[in-house]
């Protein structure tokens, strides 16, 4: 198999994704399956292909430097899980 | 054995638009938390971006300043990474195609003046702002500051001391507050200064293991942080260990650095284009707007004052400093219609003096550039003295009359009617005979007591020239 | 009243033969009375009865558009006002959205009624409707079978009579997959035809939303309402919407069909392949010309997409950290802890495959191998499409391998699952129209049709599409129970 658990664990860290020690292994078979299906891939070659990125081939617009957005903050907060004096509150963060 | 310092700074410019780099949300500092972030700054989902022109505007304008190449095609990026500053989980910046090239800044140190080469400068999205305080043991998000528009400035490693490193810095920060880019607050943190320092033996091509300093937000402490990582680096290569390249934190209080490590772990961007946003393509049109509106860069300035006003160096230099107070300088010459050398000294004398004393600015200053050329004018054509416009200049400080009403009413008007002055000439002689003998008899210091007690005479209203000219004569008898 | 078409029920509402009220009130109990098939997140009672009284005044004022007082529902992945949009996830099962999708906006601007949101598979990952944490939707065809995904809310909605037409949104096929698996007509429009501002992001750079209804017609009416400028969404283009309905009676004389032999091959069933035959001969008999093609870049579409659309899923659904909106976990003891555990107890198995895979495929040292080998592909894919383009007017093709397959048939295998995608997926890449039509039954089960265009042809796609309709009546089926 291209991946290891331990690969899985490594990534799922790097997207801070929490997954059960149980699904470990069939994420690791999963994904693997798919980088299996991705050498595919390679059988074409692209030496000088300009990767595609979006499927318009147009340019930014820009937009006039107005202010058009107000305070809403109270709205907002009334989704938010914890907040206190108009912060959004977190576990504490370490520097 | 003898080391050499490399250092290069990455500078997070503020651009000094009114709305936010994607989002139309004010910039304005020191607003209530979370007041000006609206959905897009706050990452709400399905919302899109939607780049600001301004934004383009300005780092198209460095970029010109700098002399650097305008990218015809850049590409924003996601750069990954989770913190609660950071809302979407991704700060929207340029990678592989930022939108201004390679360029360069001049700096002068110790009379010699060196090229600094600028690798890049990108656009991106600022992060919002943590608060540790009050909160239980817990941390306060506050986003207002998410998502106002940053040009990352790259230099190259052409910096070897941290005079060289502040000498750069500022020149950026005049730059940038010149092209009107960036209000180049560092308390509120518009600019701000990450630098990456290393050492290696004297004479050796490689560069050495690099450390970089994080967020340093003054002139004083780049110089300060800079030192200490020097002298921690020699210590630490001296003892036979090795510099790990890190982030570190300058502790201002402590004057130390020290590691981040918390921010260390998994430094794994994975950057990719943003597909919420198209390349920005920069075409002949739009720079040829910009390079018409380019403003007098410091340095072509400065050489224009040197040689149109025939200022010293020193001078040129401070006038061209600001374009507020080049254009201040520019005006009163102008209006007055003096000799640009009075205007000069009076601007970099007094005026900035009072200025300094009061803590403002020259934008602030009581005294407009209109009034100041009003005063001037009259010192020009005789009407007052050197020593009587200073007391002129005290009233225009004060209030806000002209200088013309000033003279009138306290009746300062330089008195040049040759007659008044020979009436008090001939008292004075006739008073002093024996000041007279000294005088005629070689010692010339005693003219200056005639000088003096004429002028005290006249209350300072005296043509001091005219007095000069008189006295001579009548003294030779 | 629910078998009428959209035009139809526009034309009663005109002549007062009902009021929105009545009408919105008998959908409203239909979805009551099928509410086993799942098919509805949320629905706005209040809020529809309001609506409709608001259309009929509208209508009695002589200021209505089609769409007035006519019912409808939402993929419960466009943001509504004030109302849940759970994008089908745990993650946003508590969350109410600020604003309201440009879409959404635009649909109220019409009059139409919303009956409600509409179920999906989680963030829109998935080919079933299986992955939803609300539970599977059941196609009304046959309840032991899925309604494909993941749109299978929308698809559903339509199919059984639970509103009169639906917004979809289509990443890979979520649009034309379940249009097929239910029997109806669904329509992805060109990349940037519709605005993406307030729907959902899967993958940005594929994501398309669009309409699906009972028939061609109902689809130009409602694609009209939907499609679009839009300021507030960078990758909109600015070009003149057509109108979609003034052009679908024209005539398919000498239309060009492109049959990409690579989309008959190995993995289609016979007895899809067999209708798609017969579809094709109507088309003979309607004047067109049958020309076989060649794009043998197709069958890398798969891979390169399960590349492209994980990367940037996986930077998208980044903001959904229990910070500012959307699930938290319980008493996190540290920063990391409230990421994961919010993360890991938020999204669902599927979705959280997908952020696996595209995390991976961006991270250092398999960027270049992954990412960016995919993003060449794309371009290959698209270049093969463009080439096409020059012979023929429209491509045609399967839009599934088989007939809906059985709830839980495919859970356990992802792949197999991705490899069902494998007909439109191409289409996404290149950010091509095209469209789903009702073709025919195999045991009982709808085939569909797709019809691939080129570059804003949604018009003559819809050309084509009505025009197949008024030859056959395979749109106008109902499923058993649902007539």
């Amino acid at each position: 198999m291209p991946l290891s658990a331990n690969d899985v664990i490594k990534i799922a860290h790097l997207a801070r994704l929490g997954i059960n020690q149980q699904d470990i292994e069939s994420y690791t078979k999963d994904l693997s399956s798919m980088l299996d299906l991705m050498t595919q891939m390679s059988e074409l070659n692209t030496d000088n292909v300009e990767p595609m990125a979006h499927p318009m081939d147009q340019m930014q617009r820009l937009r006039t430097d107005l202010i058009t957005e107000h305070n809403n903050r109270e709205e907002f907060m009334t989704i938010a899980p914890q907040v206190e004096a108009g912060f959004y509150l977190v576990p504490k963060v370490i520097e | 054995m003898e080391w050499e310092t490399v250092i290069g700074l990455e500078i997070h410019a503020q651009l000094a638009t009114q709305s936010k780099i994607f989002s139309g949300a004010p910039t304005a500092y020191g607003a209530e938390p979370n007041t000006q972030a609206c959905a897009i700054d706050l990452g709400m989902p399905g919302v899109l971006p939607v780049l600001n022109e301004k934004a383009v505007h300005m780092a198209v304008t460095f970029g010109m300043a700098i002399e650097a190449r305008i990218a015809p095609y850049s590409v924003f990026a996601r750069k990954n990474y989770f913190y609660p500053d950071l809302p979407k989980g991704y700060q929207i910046s340029q990678m592989e195609l930022p939108i201004i090239g390679a360029g360069h800044l001049d700096i002068n140190v110790d009379g010699i003046t060196k090229r600094i080469g600028i690798t890049r400068a990108h656009l991106e999205e600022d992060a919002g702002k943590s608060v540790h305080e009050n909160f239980h043991g817990l941390t306060g998000i506050d986003l207002n500051r998410a998502g106002t528009p940053l040009l990352e400035i790259v230099s190259e490693p052409d910096m070897r001391s941290a005079k060289e490193a502040v000498a750069y810095m500022r020149k950026l920060h005049e730059l940038v507050r010149y092209l009107g880019v960036c209000d180049g607050n560092m308390q509120e943190g518009s600019f701000r200064c990450d630098a990456n320092v290393s050492i290696r033996p004297k004479g050796q091509t490689e560069f050495g293991t690099r450390a970089e300093i994080k967020n340093i937000n003054s002139f004083k402490f780049v110089e300060k942080a800079i030192n200490y990582e020097i002298e921690r680096q020699i210590e630490l290569l001296e003892n036979g260990s090795k510099v790990i390249q890190e982030t570190r934190l300058y502790d201002s209080v402590k004057d130390e650095t020290r590691s981040m490590r918390s921010k260390e772990e998994a430094n794994d961007y994975r950057y990719f284009p943003d597909p919420d946003l198209l390349p920005v393509s920069i075409d002949e049109d739009f720079k040829a707007q910009i390079k018409a509106k380019l403003p007098e860069l410091p340095d072509t300035k400065k050489q224009r004052f040197k040689t149109a006003y025939n200022l010293d160096d020193e001078t040129a230099t401070i006038l061209s400093s600001s374009r507020q107070l080049a254009d201040y300088f520019e005006t009163v010459v102008k209006l007055s219609g003096c000799e640009a050398k009075l205007c000069a000294n009076w601007i970099t004398g007094d005026l900035s003096a009072a200025l300094n004393k009061a803590g403002l600015e020259i934008t602030d200053s009581p005294v407009s550039d209109i009034r100041l050329a009003g005063l001037l004018a009259r010192i020009s054509d005789n009407t007052i003295s050197g020593k009587i416009a200073k007391q002129v200049f005290e009233a225009l400080w004060q209030s806000s009359s002209v200088a013309d009403d000033i003279i009138a009413e306290k009746g300062l008007k330089q008195i040049t009617d040759t007659g008044a002055i020979e009436t008090i000439i001939d008292k004075i002689i006739a008073e002093n005979v024996g000041q007279v003998e000294q005088y005629r008899s070689g010692k010339d210091k005693v003219f200056a007591f005639f000088v003096g007690q004429v002028m005290k005479e006249m209350q300072g209203k005296a043509n001091p020239a005219e007095v000069n000219k008189m006295l001579k004569t009548k003294l030779q008898g | 009243m629910h078998t009428k078409t959209l035009t139809e029920l526009a034309q009663g509402l005109r002549t007062g033969e009902f009021s929105s009220i009545e009408l919105t009130q008998a959908f409203l109990k239909r979805i009551k009375q099928h509410n086993h098939l799942n098919a509805y997140i949320t629905v706005t009672e209040e809020l529809a009865l309001q609506n409709a009284k608001d259309a009929d005044l509208r209508l009695s004022n002589d200021k209505a558009d089609l769409l007035t007082g006519i019912p409808i529902a939402q993929k419960d992945i466009f943001c509504t006002l004030n109302i849940k949009t759970s994008c089908g996830s745990k993650m946003l099962d508590n969350f109410i959205a600020p604003y309201n999708a440009t879409v959404v906006e635009k649909l109220n601007q019409a009059g139409a009624v919303m009956l409600g949101k509409l179920n999906m598979d989680e963030f829109a990952m998935g080919s079933s409707n299986e992955t939803s944490h609300f539970g599977a939707v059941k196609n009304p065809w046959n309840i032991n079978m899925v309604p494909g995904g993941s749109s299978g809310g929308s698809a559903v909605a339509v199919s059984a009579g639970l509103a009169v037409c639906a917004t979809g949104t289509d990443t890979g096929g979520s649009i034309r997959q379940p249009a097929a698996l239910c029997g109806i007509t669904g329509l992805k429009p060109t990349y940037g035809r519709v605005s993406r501002y307030g729907m959902i992001a899967y993958a940005s750079s594929l994501d398309q939303g669009g309409p699906m209804a009972r028939n061609a017609e109902d689809t130009a009416i409602l694609l009209q309402a939907m499609a679009g400028f839009d300021e507030k969404d960078s990758t909109s283009v600015n070009i003149p919407v057509p109108n979609y309905c003034s052009g679908l009676n024209n005539s398919l004389d000498g239309l060009k069909i492109g049959l990409p032999k690579e989309f008959f091959g190995e993995g289609l069933n016979n007895d899809v392949a067999v209708i798609l035959e017969t579809a094709i001969n109507e088309y003979r008999k309607l004047g067109a010309e049958i020309i076989e093609i060649s794009m043998p870049t197709l069958k890398l579409a798969i891979p390169a997409y399960y590349v492209i659309a994980p990367a940037e899923c996986s930077a998208n659904l980044s903001r959904f950290d229990g910070v500012r909106y959307g699930y938290r976990c319980n008493n996190p003891i540290d920063l990391t802890d409230l990421y994961t555990r919010s993360r890991g107890e938020g999204f669902g198995k599927e979705v959280k495959r997908r952020i696996l895979m595209g995390t991976y495929a961006l991270s250092a040292g398999y960027y270049d191998a992954y990412y960016l080998k995919a993003q060449k592909i794309r371009r290959l894919i698209s270049q093969d499409f463009k080439n096409s383009f020059t012979k023929v007017d429209v491509i045609m093709g399967p839009v599934t391998p088989t007939t809906a397959f059985g709830i839980g048939d495919k859970m356990d295998d992802p792949i197999e699952m991705y490899l069902s995608d494998i007909y439109t997926i191409a289409i996404n890449l290149a950010g091509l129209p095209a469209m789903s039509i009702p073709a025919g039954f195999v045991d009982g089960m709808p085939v569909g049709i797709q019809i691939i265009g080129n570059y804003f042809a949604e018009d003559r796609l819809l050309n084509i599409a009505h025009q197949y309709q008024h030859v056959t009546d395979w749109h106008q089926h109902t499923p058993k129970g649902f007539e």
